[in-house]
């Protein structure tokens, strides 16, 4: 049509002209009522066609499946090259990734296992569902997402070629944790070597500790004064490490206490470390020959909470006014209120955390502070046992190596050689 | 026999733990999540044990009236409390507008911050003894602590506005926190580390006794 009105519009006058629009309306206008659907129905449909081509974004390319490494099996990591269309403002709001499970070597209905947003070129779940004995085929889908003025949203997908089929295989050993499995092979064989070296009866210098050397006098101090020992085994519980160590120091105390016949009193957090405390304490009167001495009430639970526990204890401190206090374990800001109450009562204080951020203010309140590894080491310390000492001496070596490596990579990196360091990373 | 048998046991589930870590076949891999999980079955079973303890030294101390009874029967009182009105309004208990998450909005939660903010004046007591110039690490750290404080606040801030950038009072504190700071707690947590890996390896190997009454 709009050919025929160019022609006429250059051959013939205006009047002319608008008679003969007149007359080529009338056909228009009839078949618009006669076939309502034919015209619009075709330019909407080229209208559509022309904005789903602009709104498809370009599908993914390369797509790789490979099992994912290091795992129980279950997995499947799947990897693409991002779609042309993948930018800032791009057409690309998020890959869908679709699985079919093989069949006779084919592929069966893919369905959607989940998605990646965009900017993103690989999937992998590790949530076991995929099964070892069975092949997969996938696809990535690219997916753009489209609201209209009403707030309808369509979708304009494009989809990748086929990649698999794939099965996922569990592994038998973790390859980036072998870094972690030398190191404690090392410090392992360390320790091992000065425990064999101890028990041939070889002298082993061992620093002193501060705090481990004054338990003597603040036990005896609570004797002479005839007054209580308090012993506050932190807030954590028997699956922490610093809580083990603190079981571990208080078997050591309590023999003490018992052989000056002194009371010890453990208000605990937990019930478990309330269990373990009593053994601890009865085998360790039994220990001494004091099996009489112990009572089950000398470790009592008070709460599990944080800040209720802390209120227990230092009121407990202010009625019963120790003489000497022993913080041992994993604290966190009741550290602080636990130790100056225990310092505005003059108890002399011991204290032992591998909580860095606590660490301050057990040394500003205590009288004594076990840092970090201290606390490790104070149970093999007091017990002065050969073997137990020669651990420590194990250790020390593997702090040594430690710190030679760190001397070295500050080196290296310096020259710009960063291979060393690589070698530390370890993949949780 | 009554420290062989809980050390062949901590053997066995030591030695295992080392290998779950490096192997992530079944049944290595599920190991870890299998004791975490029986952990917390047993650590909720436990509770019953410490909460009977609590009332039991509690109802003791107040039925003989021993020093400082009156403690004993407030939590006594308080304990009944919470466990009636958390059984009385079923499975719901905590639910908005019950009367549990009322004692536990307006009672529990007010105690709990009230301990948390007597820190605030505990901080302030121990600072004041630990920043005393005794000797020369004492002194050492006051002027650390100074410069870390005067760096954080907007007064120091603007004390040291015309400075150029880089070395500003809040650039010096920041470098203080990043480099001897970070240094020293890194040194402090690879020994940490380190001490973890030789306990737990005396306990493995039953040289630790120590929590079993054990030693020499």
């Amino acid at each position: 049509m709009i050919p025929r009105r160019y022609k006429a519009d250059r051959m013939l006058s205006p009047i002319s002209l608008l008679i003969l629009s007149l007359i080529c309306l009338i056909p228009i206008t009839v078949c618009s009522q006669t076939e309502p659907d034919t015209l619009e129905s075709v330019l909407s449909d080229s209208i559509a066609s022309s904005m789903e081509l602009d709104l498809t974004p370009a599908p993914v390319t390369n797509v790789t499946v490979a099992d994912t490494d290091n795992d129980a099996g279950g997995s499947i990591t799947v990897s693409w090259m991002p779609s042309a269309d993948d930018y800032s403002g791009g057409k690309v709001r998020l890959y869908r990734v679709m699985r079919a499970e093989a069949v006779n070597g084919q592929p069966g209905e893919f369905t959607e296992v989940g998605d990646s947003p965009a900017g993103k070129t690989d999937y992998s779940s590790d949530d076991g569902n995929t099964s070892d004995d069975v092949s997969y085929f996938y696809k990535v889908v690219a997916v753009n997402v489209v609201y209209n003025e009403a707030g309808e949203e369509s979708e304009f997908t494009s989809e990748s070629d086929m990649a698999g089929p794939i099965t996922s295989t569990p592994q038998w050993f973790h390859k980036q944790r072998i870094n972690t499995l030398v190191g404690m092979c090392l410090l392992s064989f360390f320790i091992i070597y000065y425990i064999a070296q101890a028990k041939a009866g070889k002298k082993l210098f061992i620093r002193k500790i501060a705090g481990m050397e004054a338990v003597d006098e603040a036990v005896g101090r609570a004797t002479e004064m005839g007054k209580k020992i308090f012993y506050i085994s932190g807030i954590g519980d028997m699956d922490n490490m610093m809580t083990i160590a603190a079981m571990t120091i208080l078997g050591r105390v309590a023999e003490m206490s018992a052989q000056y016949e002194t009371y010890l009193d453990v208000p605990v957090c937990r019930s478990m470390v309330m269990v373990t405390a009593r053994e601890v304490l009865k085998e360790a009167h039994s220990k001494v020959g004091r099996p009489d001495a112990y009572k089950d009430d000398m470790v009592h639970y008070l709460t599990d909470d944080q800040f209720g526990y802390a209120a227990g204890v230092d009121g407990l401190f202010v009625r019963e006014k120790p003489a000497t206090i022993f913080f041992m374990g994993q604290f966190y800001a009741e550290s602080l209120i636990l130790a100056e109450t225990g310092n505005s009562i003059g108890a002399i204080q011991i204290a032992g955390t591998a909580m860095p951020s606590q660490l301050p203010f057990f040394i500003a309140a205590c009288d004594y502070t076990l840092i970090g590894e201290e606390l490790f080491a104070a149970s093999a310390y007091l017990s002065k046992e050969p073997k137990l000492l020669g651990s420590l001496k194990g250790q020390d070596m593997g702090k040594g190596v430690v710190l030679a490596a760190i001397l070295l990579g500050v080196l290296l990196e310096t020259f710009g050689v960063f291979q060393l360091s690589n070698l530390f990373s370890v993949i949780d | 026999m009554r420290q062989e048998i809980p050390l062949l046991i901590t053997a066995i589930v030591g030695i295992g733990f080392v290998i779950q870590y490096f192997i992530p076949h079944w049944p290595f891999g599920k190991m870890s999540d299998w004791f975490s999980d029986w952990f917390s079955i047993v650590g909720a079973c436990a509770i019953i044990l410490g909460a009977l303890n609590l009332l039991k030294v509690s109802i003791e101390k107040t039925y003989r009236r021993k020093e400082d009874w009156g403690y004993a029967a407030v939590i006594i009182a308080s304990f009944l409390l919470m466990t009636i009105i958390g059984i009385a309004e079923g499975r719901g208990f905590r639910n908005p507008g019950t009367s549990f998450d009322w004692l536990y909005n307006f009672v529990y939660i007010p105690l709990s911050a009230t301990m948390f903010a007597i820190l605030a004046f505990f901080v302030a007591s121990a600072s004041y003894r630990a920043f005393r110039a005794r000797n020369f690490e004492a002194t050492l750290l006051l002027i650390a602590a100074f410069f870390v404080m005067i760096g954080r606040v907007p007064v120091g801030h603007t004390l040291s506005s015309f400075m150029p950038i880089g070395w500003q009072l809040s650039d010096l504190a920041s470098w203080v926190m990043t480099v001897p700071q970070a240094a020293g707690q890194r040194a402090i947590m690879i020994g940490i580390g380190l001490g973890i890996v030789s306990t737990s390896l005396r306990i493995i190997l039953g040289l630790e006794r120590a929590h079993i009454g054990g030693g020499k």
